[in-house]
Order: structure tokens, then C-alpha cells, then sequence
């Protein structure tokens, strides 16, 4: 063994080998041994020796560490359960007076029958607003991975079977006008009843992407490109963000807003829900087509 | 102690799905089942949430005019928290799904360890 | 009620409208977008820190008309506003900084997107910041979490789509530990906003009601957070996210992102569990000890790699082992260091990876030591800022470094019986530090040994120089006149 004798030699010895700290040196790696083509055989090739061990006792323990781990996990967390209040009983700590304000005073407050979405898009609104905002990122991001600059074709035999398929194409015709139709009834009734931008707007995004898969995504583009699709985007989140931060800024100077509650039950109250539902609405039928359309074939 | 897991069962069976999805994604070398346990480790999550606003015989919380009394409904609080948490559940899934597709088109193949490996082969090739 | 209370409500809205807006944008036009943004935002934390330092007083802000324990809020004390305007401005350096490597590593076609990614991550660090409900931070956790993402497979290349894999799969488990530990302690105390959920833990805690459940709450959240922000047993993601990133992507995601999450751990710590509750229950034990594993694993891996972003990037997973250690020593004196060194180590690790990737470039895009060899003969912009950076690392007095690892000295004397523990782990590390960072020190001043290139002429990199010039004046300037940042923290924590 060498021992190093100037600071290069000492430098590049580090850099070629690994640290030993039994005998506080550096040693040079051994020559490689010639072996046959095995599955590891990149290993061998590209890492160094001690990593070459660490990922093998790293895979060997894996699985016996992560099944430890799993059932101290469910161990710990069943003890947890037990110690949790009963289910379904009605002196439970979760039944309290934020609940008590919501159901009760949730009508003359936000003007929603429906006390989840006063709850949502009014009491705790910021955490929705940073929901749609979630969906943006997804959306984003699958675009950072997903866009491709040239023209990726939709697989063929999947385009194939389903332009072929008449019993597909007829079915369509009759089910996604109705579904548009049953979507813009959840979205529109959101504060009444069960349902919500949220909800509408998935049944809205299933809608066209079965629209697309019956009827191609070329009749669909008309309407509906890369372009037309961001704007949309962009014009209802910044219309969410802009109507909430004024309704945030009177909230927390003490103003009165614009918006009033109106009758309660009639489809046009509850202020500001209404038109952050159809906003939300838009958002997700257009994420749900476009995760759709970027998986199918690489762009909107 | 049983008698009370017995009562909260609903509970149980959620961290028990809970702890099998968090194994899931952590054993699994395959990325698209890393997903499912994923999905599964959420959903947990979404069950227990919903046990919790659960209240015997009372309503879904639609306030009609005239029984505006709040004992007559549920909590309405985990409902929306379980809406948020459907729709973060959805964009991450999303993603991850994105990021298989980009792996396996240049891998071909969805284990981990191959893709690590034929990664490394790459860059020694780029060098 | 003072006007500059609104900011972080109109930072806030700004950011998620100018990440919305970017996305029609062109490339150009979003990066002018992202940095008047981020600028904007740190001088407005900064008007808004002046306002709170004078009148002492902290802000609970309605986000919209009703109070707690019905509405949402943002809490504004001493301590939001100043981490507000570091993050902000850390992030403006680095997006100025990493400008030439981000030319050379987007899609023209997809640089918006890039700017979206960082608008989006600005945004959910101000919430992580602010917010005063836990449920708000979860979501903005998730926002951080993909965003920070697309910031690091932007750049289209094998080993990066393999690492956001991996960093997305890691900060996916941390979210949903997270989640359910939230879920536990709303399902015990029927609250997600901060102050009341305070009052309610320490009352049945003191009433020894639902203790086991509050624990393993406590646990998840922490370990949640922990796995997020890199902690010794899930640090396997760092070296490849840090490493093959973009510069500019590396620096966020090193110095902003895991710190947003640990000032978000801090903070929950403080206004949902109280310190009594979570000193209580033991859990600080047990990030100490691995807070102090991670820093000598992560000092020793960075001893043996060959590869410069991944040796820096091991040098973060020690630097999250010393917060964490910062956070298990004590409530006060060491979670002042924690504080400190989220500081130091956010205007620290970007200039480092901004100069390697500068380093990088003189000796043709190869990032192995043996290639750098008298590097910083031909840049000498980027050699002088990587050796502060590397002086500040190492707790060289004058620097950041040095003050930080004196609080950690400091806060140790007064913990009883972690005291011998910690103040070795401290030598330790300073040695195995300054080992690995004078190996790089004198790699880069070493005799260039093939033919020198050119020397790279300040001029031609203006916009990285300001940012590296800067980066290092933060440094020196904190690190010489540190008493008045100590000060601000220690009345920060009491109001907090």
C-alpha cells in the first residue's frame, strides 16, 4: 500500500478510493476481478465497492425493516383506536361548538342549505382556495413531464377499437350531453343539495373524456385546444383568488362585502358560493380532461 | 381494550389499511403498485375522517328550513376535510402516474432497482 | 389597524395569481413575473417586520369574517414576517443566480412552467409561514410537495425523472403520517385552528384524558415532517434530488423547501401542542438522536463522494441532523439555534450549489473532483463565493456558521444530560466539516493540471454575481453583527 507523500497525491488517492477509518488512510480500490454476466453485473461495473455492498445489505433488509416497521405501525396506531372516543356516539369532542355554529347559524351566515359548502368556500375558504390551487400544480406539473413539442400519435389500437365501436358512439351520444347536463345541476346546485363544483365538475371532465374516446380528440380540439384550455384555467382561478382575497380583505377589516346571502333555498343566494362553485367547477372538468388527454397522447 | 377497538372497528380497519398501503409503497419495487399503496394509504385516511363526523341517526347535513337544531345532523367538518383531501389524493396520483409514464418510456420496465441501474449505466455512458 | 398587515394576504393571493397567470405567459415574461415577484414579497415581509418590531405586538389576520374557532386565520408575530422575508429573498437570489443554467436546461417551450413551479413553491411558504390553522398547512404542505417537484423534473434528463420519483414517493409518506396524525388530534379535540387547539391539548393533557392518542399524534406530525424534510433515516433522497437538479432548483429545495416545513414543525410544536406537552412526551429525545445520527452519517457519506453537488447535498442531510438536534436539546436556547441555523443555512447551501454548478462549467460540465482541479483559477467569482460558502459550513468565525454553532454549544451547556453528547457530535462534526470542505477548497485552488481555460470575466455573469455577492455580504454581515438577529429570535420565540 502507498502511502501518500503530497497533498495531490493525497487529493486525487481520496477522490479514486475510499476513506478507511481503521487505519486512517486512503487505499487505492482494488483491481477488478473479471466475472461472468450476471443481473448485477452494472453494479459491479459502475458503483464502488462499498456502495456495491451497502445497496446489497440495503436490499436484504429492506423488507425485513419495512415489515417491522409496518406492524409497529399498526401496533402503535390499533393502541391509538382504542383509546379514541366510541364511534358514532354523540358526546364525542368533535361535536362542539364549531360544529354547533356551522349547522346552526350556517344558513343566515353563508346563505347554504347545504352546510358543507358554506363550510368550504365560506368559513374555511382558504383551504379550498389552496385546493383548486393543488389541482393547478398537478396539472403543471404533469405538463412539465408529459407535453412533448412533437406530435406524439394516440396508440393506435385503442383509437382503433374505440372509433370502430358503434355501440360505444351511440351510447355516447345519449350519455355525455346528459352527463354535461347532470354536471352543470351538481355545480349549479351546490349550495342546496349534495354536490358542488368539486363534484359537478368531475362529472363533467368524465363526460368529455368520454366524448373524446368515441369520438376522437379532433372534433373535441375545435373547441378545446392547449390555448383555449389555459386560458379558461387561468381566467377561473384568478377569478377565485381575486373574489376571495377582496372577500378576505372586508373579513378582516371589518367591512361589509357586496355579496349578500339573499333567500336561503333559491338557486341564486348564498353569495359568493355560487359563483366560486362554477368556478371550481370549471377547474376540475378541465384537469380531469386535461390528466386525460396529456396521458392519452402528450398534449391538450 | 377490546371492547372499545370492537366500538371503533371502523377506526381499526382504517389504520390497518392505513399501515398495509404505507407497506405497500415502502416494500414495493414496482411503481405502479407504489401507487396503489399510495391510493390505499389515502383512502385510509378518507375512511377514518368519515367515521369520525359519523353520528347514529342523525341526517346528512342539508339544513332545511325548520329543523335547524344541530343535533338533528352530522358533522359536516370531516366531510369537507375528506372533499380536500380526495382532490390533493387525485393531483398527487396524478403525477406520480406522469412520472411512471416518463420512466417507462425511456426504461422500459417499472422496477425501481432496474431503472436505478440502467440510470447509472447512462450517466457512465454520458461521461 | 396598520395597512402593511394586509400583505401577507396580498403576497399570498399574488403569488398564486402570478404562478396562474405565468402558465399563459411566455418564458421571459414569467421569469421577470417570478423575480419582481419574489422581491416584492421580501420587502413587504420587510415593511411588515419593521411594523410588528415597532409596535411588539403580534397580528391574529381573519381570513375572512369569522373568528377562530370558526374561520381560517394567519398569525403574524415577530418571527413570521422576518422568515417571510428570508425565504423570499433567498428565493429571488437563487432564481437570479441559477439564470444561466436555467437557459441552458429548460424546454424554451416549457420555461413558464419552471416560473408557475416557483411562484407556486413562494406561495406555500408564506402559508407554511402565516398559517394559523393546521389543516391550511397540510394543504400548502401538499402545494410545497408538488411543486417543489416539477422545480427539480423540469429538467428532462434520466437521472432527474428517477430522482423526483424518489423525492415525491419520500415526501408522499411524510404527507400522509402528517394527515393522519392531523386527523387523530381533530378527532380528540374537535379543532384544526391553532390557538384553540392549544388550549385543548394542554387541558386534556393535564387531565391525563387521551394521552396516547395525543402522543402518537405528536409522533406523526413530527415524523411526518421529519421524513419530508430529510431527517438521518430518510435522507436517501437528498444526494440524487440535490445533485441533479437544476442549480437554482437544488438551492430552493436545500435551503427553503425542508426549512419551510421545520419552521412549519416549530411552529406547531409552540401553537398546537405547547412546549410543555411536546417536551412532555419525550418525541424530542428521539429527533435529537437521530438529529445527531444524521449529522455524522451525513459528514461521513459527504467524505466519500466524489461528485461535488452530491457532497454538498450530504452536507444538507447533516445540516437538518443539526436542526433537529437543535429542536431536542430545548424548547428555548435550542430551538434559538434551530431558528438561527434555518437562517444560516438557507443563505448558506444555495451560493455553494450555484458556484459548483459555475466550477462545473469551467471544467466542461464534469462534476467529479478529480475534473475541478484549479477550477476557481478560471472563475474567480465562483471559487471565492464557494469558499465563503464552505467557511460558513465549516462555523469559521466572522460567518453565519460560527454563530449558529455557538448557539448549539450554548443551548447545550445549559441541557444536563445531553451536554457531553452534543458538544462531541459538534467537534465531530466541525472536524469531519472542515475535512471535506478543505479537500474541495484546495481541489478548486489547486494547479490547474490540463491546459487552463480562459478566465470567466465578472462581466459576463452580472446577474450571477449580484447573486453571490449578496448571498455572501447576508452571511458576513449576520455573522459579524449577530447579536441584534440572537435578540429579534429570542423576543420572536416569546411572542410566538
Amino acid at each position: 500500500m502507498k502511502k501518500p507523500n503530497n497533498l495531490r497525491d493525497w487529493l486525487s488517492q481520496w477522490d479514486a478510493g475510499a476513506f478507511n477509518f481503521t487505519d486512517m488512510s486512503f487505499r487505492l480500490p482494488r483491481a477488478q476481478k473479471p466475472e461472468a454476466y450476471t443481473d448485477r453485473a452494472w453494479e459491479r461495473e459502475l458503483l464502488p465497492e462499498i456502495e456495491q455492498k451497502e445497496l446489497r445489505a440495503y436490499q436484504r433488509l429492506y423488507p425485513v425493516l419495512a415489515a417491522l416497521l409496518c406492524t409497529v405501525i399498526i401496533v402503535f396506531l390499533l393502541l391509538t383506536v382504542a383509546a379514541l372516543p366510541a364511534f358514532g356516539s354523540d358526546s364525542v369532542p368533535t361535536i362542539n361548538e364549531v360544529t354547533r355554529r356551522y349547522l346552526e347559524h350556517g344558513l343566515s351566515e353563508t346563505g347554504a342549505v347545504n352546510a358543507v359548502a358554506g363550510m368550504i368556500l365560506d368559513y374555511r375558504a382558504f383551504d379550498t382556495l389552496g385546493e383548486s390551487h393543488v389541482l393547478f400544480t398537478a396539472v403543471a406539473a404533469v405538463l412539465v413531464l408529459l407535453l412533448s413539442a412533437k406530435e406524439r400519435p394516440e396508440p393506435r389500437a385503442l383509437a382503433d377499437i374505440t372509433r370502430a365501436d358503434p355501440i360505444l358512439r351511440a351510447t355516447a351520444r345519449v350519455i355525455v350531453p346528459a352527463a354535461i347536463l347532470y354536471g352543470i345541476y351538481v355545480i349549479f346546485n351546490g349550495h342546496l343539495g349534495p354536490g358542488g363544483g368539486f363534484s359537478g365538475g368531475a362529472v363533467i371532465g368524465g363526460a368529455l373524456i368520454l366524448y373524446a374516446i368515441a369520438f376522437g380528440f379532433e372534433k373535441l380540439e375545435k373547441v378545446l385546444n392547449l390555448r383555449i384550455y389555459r386560458i379558461v384555467v387561468a381566467c377561473a382561478l384568478c377569478f377565485y383568488s381575486a373574489a376571495k382575497c377582496y372577500s378576505f380583505y372586508c373579513g378582516a377589516n371589518h367591512l361589509e362585502t357586496i355579496f349578500r346571502t339573499g333567500t336561503p333555498g333559491a338557486i341564486f343566494s348564498a353569495g359568493l358560493i355560487l359563483p366560486l362553485n362554477i368556478a371550481v367547477g370549471i377547474v376540475v372538468a378541465c384537469t380531469m380532461y386535461g390528466f386525460y388527454s396529456l396521458f392519452q397522447r402528450g398534449r391538450i | 381494550m377490546l371492547q372499545s377497538l370492537w366500538n371503533n372497528r371502523i377506526q381499526c380497519a382504517a389504520v390497518i389499511l392505513f399501515a398495509i398501503g404505507f407497506s405497500t409503497l415502502l416494500l414495493n419495487r414496482n411503481l405502479i403498485k407504489k401507487i396503489i399503496g399510495l391510493n390505499i394509504m389515502d383512502t385510509a385516511v378518507f375512511l377514518f375522517l368519515t367515521s369520525i363526523g359519523y353520528i347514529r341517526g342523525r341526517l346528512a347535513p342539508i339544513v332545511s328550513e325548520g329543523a335547524a337544531t344541530y343535533s338533528a345532523y352530522v358533522n359536516p367538518i370531516p366531510a369537507g376535510l375528506v372533499l380536500t383531501g380526495i382532490v390533493v389524493s387525485v393531483s398527487v396520483t396524478a403525477v406520480m402516474l406522469a412520472l411512471t409514464i416518463r420512466l417507462y418510456q425511456r426504461y422500459h420496465t417499472l422496477n425501481l432497482d432496474e431503472i436505478y441501474m440502467q440510470a447509472l449505466r447512462e450517466q457512465e455512458e454520458h461521461e | 389597524m396598520n395597512f402593511s398587515v394586509n400583505f401577507p394576504l396580498f403576497s399570498v393571493v399574488l403569488c398564486l395569481m402570478s404562478a396562474v397567470i405565468s402558465c399563459v405567459l411566455p418564458g421571459r415574461a414569467a421569469r421577470r413575473l417570478s423575480l419582481v415577484l419574489s422581491l416584492a414579497v421580501s420587502i413587504t415581509s420587510g415593511m411588515l417586520f419593521a411594523h410588528i418590531l415597532r409596535t411588539d405586538q403580534a397580528v391574529t389576520y381573519l381570513m375572512g369574517h369569522y373568528p377562530h374557532p370558526w374561520g381560517n386565520e394567519l398569525r403574524i408575530s415577530l418571527l413570521e414576517p422576518l422568515f417571510a422575508m428570508a425565504f423570499s429573498a433567498v428565493l429571488f437570489l437563487c432564481l437570479l443566480g441559477g439564470r444561466k443554467h436555467l437557459a441552458e436546461d429548460l424546454e424554451p417551450a416549457k420555461s413558464n412552467l419552471y416560473y408557475v413551479m416557483a411562484d407556486l413553491v413562494l406561495s406555500a411558504l408564506l402559508v407554511l409561514v402565516y398559517t394559523n390553522d393546521i389543516f391550511t398547512g397540510y394543504v400548502f404542505i401538499e402545494i410545497c410537495t408538488l411543486s417543489s417537484c416539477g422545480l427539480l423534473m423540469i429538467r428532462q434528463w434520466g437521472r432527474t425523472t428517477l430522482a423526483s420519483v424518489r423525492y415525491l414517493i419520500f415526501s408522499l409518506l411524510g404527507s400522509g403520517l402528517f394527515l393522519l396524525g392531523v386527523v387523530l388530534l381533530y378527532n380528540v379535540t374537535g379543532h384544526l385552528l391553532m390557538p384553540d387547539l392549544r388550549l385543548s391539548v394542554s387541558e386534556l393533557w393535564a387531565n391525563g384524558r387521551y394521552t396516547l392518542p395525543i402522543t402518537a399524534a405528536i409522533c406523526l406530525i413530527t415524523v411526518g415532517i421529519a421524513v419530508k424534510s430529510g431527517l438521518f433515516p430518510f435522507h436517501f433522497w437528498m444526494p440524487d434530488t440535490y445533485g441533479y437538479a437544476t442549480p437554482s432548483s437544488s438551492g430552493i429545495l436545500s435551503g427553503l423547501i425542508s426549512k419551510g416545513y421545520i419552521f412549519f414543525l416549530i411552529k406547531i410544536i409552540f401553537d398546537v401542542f405547547g412546549t410543555n406537552v411536546f417536551y412532555e412526551s419525550g418525541v424530542h429525545n428521539v429527533l435529537f438522536a437521530f438529529g445527531a445520527m444524521g449529522i455524522v452519517v451525513g459528514s461521513v457519506s459527504a467524505m466519500r463522494e466524489n461528485d461535488i453537488f452530491r457532497m454538498i447535498a450530504y452536507s444538507s442531510a447533516a445540516q437538518i441532523g443539526y436542526i433537529y438536534l437543535g429542536i431536542g436539546i430545548s424548547p428555548e436556547a435550542g430551538i434559538l439555534a434551530a431558528l438561527f441555523h434555518i437562517l444560516t443555512h438557507a443563505v448558506t447551501k444555495p451560493p455553494l450549489f450555484l458556484a459548483a454548478a459555475r466550477l462545473c462549467d469551467v471544467a466542461g460540465g464534469k462534476k467529479r473532483f478529480a475534473d475541478l482541479q484549479g477550477a476557481a483559477w478560471s472563475n474567480h467569482l465562483a471559487g471565492a463565493a464557494f469558499t465563503a460558502g464552505a467557511f460558513s459550513m465549516i462555523g469559521l468565525p466572522l460567518t453565519m456558521g460560527f454563530i449558529s454553532k455557538y448557539l448549539f454549544a450554548l443551548s447545550a451547556f445549559r441541557a444536563n444530560i445531553k451536554m457531553v453528547p452534543t458538544l462531541i457530535i459538534l467537534a465531530l462534526s466541525t472536524v469531519l466539516n472542515t475535512l471535506y470542505f478543505a479537500r474541495t477548497v484546495l481541489r478548486i485552488y489547486g494547479h490547474p493540471s490540463g491546459t487552463p481555460a480562459g478566465v470567466m470575466p465578472v462581466r459576463k455573469q452580472r446577474s450571477y454575481a449580484a447573486a453571490a455577492i449578496l448571498f455572501a455580504v447576508f452571511n458576513f454581515a449576520a455573522g459579524v453583527a449577530a447579536s441584534p438577529l440572537i435578540d429579534i429570535l429570542e423576543r420572536g420565540l416569546a411572542m410566538f
